[in-house]
């Protein structure tokens, strides 16, 4: 792992810059505690993976992410979206389901995305966007952009194929990619160890000669120097490599999983006193950034974004029943294509639904 | 207009549009030096270079995801699956992924992609390489799934499935590779997605087919009506969308219709076809609708084994020749 000390320098010594990621880290943690309370008020359904304990280890190497560069990430994605700056509402609408939602209502807490930010999506298949981000990092290279992909990940998706297939492609193409795992040591209720030969992921690329290196994923700036190194390296050499961010998540898989089968409330605890934002909040103490009395200011304002989200997000209207085929396909002439279809057909398929459907 | 195969026309679709504009890629098993497994590719890495026909390993799921990938970023990427069978490896990214992006996403994103793959059987691959897949696809909301008949429509609708913005699944046949027809010189020629061609018009029989099976449904009506038998053949040519509305003006006129398809019959074409044509033809059909397809087993190796689970033209006119009978024709 690389040494705090020297990682420290370049954000520490922009206060505005080493202000931002705390608050960045302080409003996906309330964003999260807040979704948790909305989903025991029903307020959001479906599946809902919270990734309070993981913000260090996720918006640290987002940080490092230039223009042009593209953002994938699983289903975890609540800080994802959050931290490329997609309005708190609009997240929180679209956990609510509602028009206003960043996908419009379609996708949900799984499937956030901000296309204009450059995040293109949270993916609900456990290691399945993988080669869709190799793709991306190919169309780069292919258009000769200068661009990288940061492709997040938990450690779940490495014992999958999809996983391995990527790495050997990118890896034989020379794609400016980074793998990054956010390693939180369990995938559902099992742990790193036992679901890969090789707990050490960050070591996965040997056999596809992918460099991979080891981090802190609860030292935010030690993720973030490690990710600015790699995303460059793939910008000017156009190759991959793999970022293991050591995290833990303090949750359960998802808000149906309490987290206690598994794991000991002491090893709990334990990360706990590791939390990310505590450590990075002493940090700047320490350095003279930000005084007890800033960092609440901070707490203050993002509880009040986040209770504002709420509110627009509650308020917002949820999409309206005519726009159920809405989007399904893009092309101008899909109306046209599926003209001819509609005859003796119960489901719609030219975007009209039935008179005993509605 | 010069006869050409369609293989040749598929060859020369790939080649106008590559050249055409230079969003349009290739990528797949074996597309490069070597040509294509069945040479579809044959000169284009020459003309284009191993960036716009890129040679990938046998990674399926790798590089059907990293086509995606590449068509959300814009480009128009156009897939090879050497042949249907081994889409199966793949088929989370064509189901989950391709098909669900520009929904799932509230339609911020779209995928521009075209998955090129022959089906087909007859050849002794025994079987996992003798498959007919397509109807398994064509279920699925967010994909197009076509599979032209003949060179002309091969040459046609890929140029248009390579200029839609949706993901097009393009079934190919590996029996169709050398069927010869003409194909028009005119590059700006192409055929729409989601209208069914009436390949042979007739009065007394419609049978409705795609892809090889329009081939051999067309000797089905050459024989009969050497017995003074009018069938009426529709190539439905693609299958999501359907043309219902060609194949039920079809069977208004005839009465009767049977649909053929050299895939399993059972949730097949022919399923969604006669749930679709009773519905609009219920006071028109004089017989219930006929379905021929391969026989229910994995295929198999030994030739009068395979000759006997394909969906020859014997059987085609054997079932046309049974629900006529059943009419008094």
């Amino acid at each position: 792992m690389a040494e705090p000390a020297a990682t420290q320098t370049a954000v520490l010594g922009d206060r505005e810059h080493a202000l931002r990621l705390f608050r960045q880290m302080a409003l996906v943690r309330r964003f999260e505690e807040r979704t948790e309370e909305q989903y025991t008020r029903a307020r959001i359904g479906g599946y809902c993976h919270l990734a309070i304990g993981e913000e260090a280890a996720s918006i640290g190497a987002i940080d490092a992410l230039e223009e042009g560069d593209a953002l994938f990430a699983s289903y975890r994605d609540h800080a994802t979206a959050l931290a490329v700056g997609s309005p708190a509402a609009a997240v929180m609408a679209e956990l609510f389901g509602k028009d206003t939602g960043v996908a419009h209502g379609r996708g949900g807490s799984m499937h956030l995305l901000d296309v204009e930010r450059r995040f293109f999506g949270g993916w609900g298949i456990v290691g399945a966007h993988l080669p869709i981000a190799t793709g991306a990092a190919l169309a780069f290279t292919y258009r000769d952009e200068p661009h990288a992909v940061l492709c997040q990940f938990g450690d779940g998706a490495m014992a999958t194929g999809a996983y391995h297939e990527a790495l050997n492609l990118a890896s034989l193409w020379n794609l400016p990619i980074v793998f990054q795992a956010i390693n939180n040591q369990y995938g559902m209720g099992t742990r790193v160890d036992q679901s890969n030969a090789e707990p050490e992921l960050a070591k996965h690329g040997a056999a596809y000669r992918v460099a991979g290196e080891r981090v802190d994923g609860n030292d935010v700036l030690a993720v973030r120097e490690a990710a600015a190194r790699l995303l460059g390296q793939a910008r000017e050499e156009r190759r991959p490599s793999i970022l293991e961010a050591i995290t833990y998540r303090y949750r359960g898989h998802s808000v149906a999983d309490a987290g206690k089968v598994y794991r000991t409330p002491e090893e709990v605890q334990s990360w706990r006193e590791r939390d990310p934002i505590t450590r990075y909040g002493l940090l700047l103490g320490d350095r003279g950034i930000a005084t007890g009395a800033d960092l609440e200011a901070i707490w203050d304002e993002v509880a009040a974004e986040v209770k504002a989200a709420i509110s627009e997000a509650l308020a917002a209207s949820f999409p309206s029943r005519d726009g159920l085929y809405e989007h399904l396909y893009g092309d101008p002439a899909w109306r046209e294509q599926f003209g001819r279809m509609a005859t003796g057909a119960p489901f719609g398929e030219r975007g009209e639904e039935p008179e005993w459907q509605t | 207009m010069a006869d050409v195969t369609y293989r040749e026309a598929l060859r020369r679709a790939l080649d106008e549009e590559l050249d055409r504009d230079r969003d349009v890629f290739l990528m797949g098993e074996e597309i490069g030096k070597f040509e294509g497994s069945y040479k579809v590719t044959a000169g284009l890495w020459q003309k284009y270079g191993a960036e716009r026909v890129r040679e990938t390993p046998i990674s399926e799921e790798g590089f059907v995801g990293a086509g995606i990938g590449a068509a959300m970023m814009g480009l128009r990427p156009v897939v090879e699956i050497m042949t249907i069978n081994f889409i199966l490896v793949a088929m989370d990214q064509v189901v989950n992924h391709a098909a669900k992006i520009r929904y799932m996403f509230g339609g911020t994103v779209g995928v521009p992609l075209v998955i090129r793959t022959p089906g087909g059987a007859g050849a002794q691959l025994t079987a996992q390489h003798s498959q007919s897949l397509e109807a398994w696809f064509a279920g699925c909301p967010g994909l197009k799934v076509v599979a032209p008949s003949n060179p002309a429509d091969a040459y046609g609708m890929l140029k248009t499935a390579i200029r839609d913005d949706d993901p097009v699944l393009f079934c190919e046949n590996l029996v169709l590779y050398n069927v010869t027809g003409t194909v028009p010189e005119n590059g700006d020629f192409t055929v729409p997605i989601g209208v069914a061609a009436v390949a042979k018009e007739g009065d007394d029989l419609t049978i409705v087919a795609h892809s090889y099976t329009v081939q051999r449904a067309l000797r089905v009506a050459d024989r009969l009506g050497q017995d003074g038998i009018s069938v009426e053949v529709i190539d439905l040519r693609s299958l999501r969308p359907l043309d219902v509305d060609t194949v039920v003006e079809s069977v208004r006129k005839t009465n009767r219709v049977l649909v053929a398809e050299e895939g399993w019959s059972t949730f097949g074409v022919g399923a969604e076809l006669a749930a679709r044509i009773q519905k609009a033809c219920f006071d028109d059909l004089d017989a219930p609708v006929e379905r021929v397809g391969a026989a229910e087993v994995p295929m198999p190796y030994s030739k009068p084994l395979e000759l006997a689970a394909l969906p020859l033209e014997s059987k085609i006119e054997a079932a046309a020749r049974s629900l006529l009978r059943e009419c008094g024709l």
